[in-house]
């Protein structure tokens, strides 16, 4: 074991103070993102159901996180910069904590590695699986266009995922409603971001309002996706432990209704985007994106299945 | 000089010489502004520029701890930006004004991060030695002169002070991993240990502005210095680590108390300083397209103020 802290301690003698080593947050490798939570299975749940169920909404919070990112040093302004690398982290830590909960409700979920492989089932999940083993929304990993598309994006994504959240929270799972419980608060958040800056470009100048119609019209297509109902998520829904998307759409819809009339915003007439016999997203259907989206994420890792980071 | 003038410089040079805070509505001397402004807008466009080479592997992150963490550094440096962009502010420079001058070119950043990212392993070094050698330069920065400079260093210090050892942490990391790992980290480690040591700047002989900076309590120490305090402090943590520093100068000098190292190569320096280091176009080009990108989004916004602002008003 090797003590990070004293590294340095040795190497700058008695006064570290003008370093300032050793403040503010700490750097723990083997932090277990689950660790402190009461990790048994609610009595009468399938450990592979509620696996599949959190892959589900762990993928669609990790492949956002990875879209959001791509903004990083591209925003509008420095401000916006901030923001939006918020919003990634919030996902990302909430994907963290559901792909790990997948894989200690169901050890077989997680692809298999080489023996003695240091890679954490987290890992194993997001950067072992192909395209088809992936169950987010398709509306989390179409590509980036301007900065009306990461609004609208967001706006329609965290509206249906603060929903969801807000009633995640009363989980039979403890695990789920305790990622629930954060993720409410920090999603309020990404909605509110959203919502300011879809009424500023809706009003602010012809061009501004010119693009975000643009986006809407792309990206809303993919909406009624995020309410299209799995097996996993009606079953988990009756034993209440997971939530029944169908049952939430009425409500987000009231509170996009609001930001519309507010921003002088006609709701979009678009049909919902396809499936392919019936399977979206949730099934494992994806759009031609995500191979390469997944290509970039998974590439380093996968040069190095064994290594550690 | 009138008389008023050398009252107000005799009052700054007293406040200098007591080591006091000099405050954005001091008097202060027209030379001692610009020097500032250039020095903490240069400052500020690294820390912006600098959110490149990183920032471009967070989609690639081999580990989802690691993207966490990496996403958290390069928003700090997006965070020290903007505190730098502040201070240069109460010296009555616009953000949009420095802006317009890092895109010019008119306003240098450091020219470190005009090399490139090649491995995973270039964020830990980038961490370890880049980040090492800003704290470096930047701890004695704390007690300039100029109030809100040295008070935007003091929380830029903790939180570098904290990505350099974050940075340590991933190589150490990989150094317990493969030998892959291990090629990768030392190989990052071979390319970065040179430009980390032209981040000091020219040898103080030929560095025209350093006794001035020095004088008026800007700069605290000379770059040789700063540049032998930093190989001092990096020999143990390399042997820490397990890597070599590709310099067959470099040994222990019993009689100077400090180690003796070989020279970097300053016509490489003078290269990527005069533009044409490996990537100073594209950063700028990355930047200026980011800038004219979002131009229409602040217009929006501007616009929207201004409507608001009328409403409420009507």
């Amino acid at each position: 074991m090797t003590d990070h802290d004293s590294v340095y301690d040795g190497l700058l003698g008695s006064d570290t103070s003008h370093w300032a080593f050793g403040q503010g947050r700490e750097t723990s490798p083997s932090e277990d993102p689950l660790a402190g939570v009461d990790s048994t299975l609610p009595e009468g749940v399938d450990g592979a159901e509620l696996a599949a169920y959190c892959l589900m909404l762990g993928d669609d919070a990790l492949v956002l996180s990875h879209r959001i990112s791509e903004w990083c040093s591209r925003a509008p302004d420095l401000e916006d910069d901030i923001a939006l690398a918020n919003i990634a982290l919030d996902l990302l830590g909430q994907a963290r904590l559901l792909l790990a909960r997948a894989a200690a409700a169901d050890p077989g979920i997680a692809p298999s590695l080489p023996a003695g492989s240091p890679v954490p089932p987290e890992d194993a999940l997001a950067f072992f699986r192909e395209a088809g083993e992936f169950r987010n929304a398709r509306i989390m990993e179409l590509p980036n266009g301007d900065f009306a598309h990461v609004v609208v994006r967001v706006l329609l994504a965290s509206s249906a995922r603060l929903a969801i959240m807000e009633r995640l929270a009363a989980s039979r799972d403890h695990v789920l409603a305790a990622v629930a419980a954060k993720g409410v608060k920090e999603l309020t958040y990404h909605r509110d971001y959203a919502g300011r800056w879809f009424l500023t470009l809706a009003q602010g100048t012809d061009e501004s309002r010119r693009r975000l119609l643009a986006a809407l019209d792309l990206v809303w297509p993919l909406y009624a996706e995020m309410f299209a109902a799995h097996p996993v998520e009606v079953s988990l829904g009756e034993a209440g432990v997971g939530v029944d998307p169908t049952t939430v759409a009425d409500e987000v819809d009231v509170v996009l209704e609001q930001v519309f009339a507010m921003s002088g915003v006609e709701r979009p007439e678009r049909q919902p985007l396809a499936g392919v016999r019936g399977r979206l997203g949730r099934h494992g259907l994806h759009t031609e994106a995500m191979s390469l989206l997944l290509a970039q994420m998974q590439v380093v890792a996968r040069a190095h299945p064994e290594g550690r980071w | 000089m009138t008389a008023t003038e050398s009252e107000l410089q005799g009052g700054f040079d007293q406040t200098l010489a007591h080591n006091d805070r000099i405050e954005p509505r001091d008097w202060m001397p027209e030379g001692y502004r610009k020097t500032l402004v250039r020095q903490i807008a240069q400052h500020a466009h690294s820390e912006i520029i600098g959110m490149q080479p990183e920032g471009g592997w967070i989609t690639r992150a081999p580990s989802l701890r690691r993207k966490a963490i990496l996403l958290a550094k390069v928003q700090d440096e997006a965070g020290h930006g903007l505190y730098l962009y502040s201070a240069c502010e109460t010296l009555g420079v616009s953000r949009a004004e420095l802006t317009e001058m890092l895109l010019s070119g008119r306003q240098k950043y450091s020219s470190i991060f005009n090399y490139p990212t090649l491995s995973y392993a270039d964020v830990g070094t980038i961490g370890w030695l880049v980040d090492g050698a800003a704290i470096c330069n930047q701890v004695p920065l704390c007690r300039t002169s100029f109030g809100p400079y040295g008070r935007a260093m003091i929380r830029i210090c903790k939180e570098e002070s904290f990505h350099q050892r974050q940075g340590f942490e991933l190589l150490m990391t990989m150094m317990r991993g493969t030998d892959a790992q291990r090629a990768m980290v030392q190989e990052s480690v071979d390319r970065f240990w040179w430009p980390a040591l032209m981040m000091f700047g020219p040898p103080d002989d030929e560095s025209p502005n350093t006794a001035q900076s020095m004088a008026w309590g800007i700069k605290r120490n000379t770059n040789d210095e700063l540049r032998q305090r930093f190989v001092d402090m990096s020999v143990p943590q390399a042997e820490a680590l397990g890597v070599t520093f590709p310099d067959p100068e470099l040994r222990w000098n019993d009689e100077r108390g400090a180690h003796d190292f070989g020279t970097p190569d300053w016509d490489e320096f003078m290269q990527v300083v005069k533009g044409d280091g490996p990537c100073n176009r594209q950063r700028i080009a990355h930047r200026r397209r980011a800038h004219e990108d979002g131009a229409w989004v602040r217009e929006a916004a501007t616009a929207f103020a201004a409507r608001s602002t009328t409403e409420v008003g009507a």
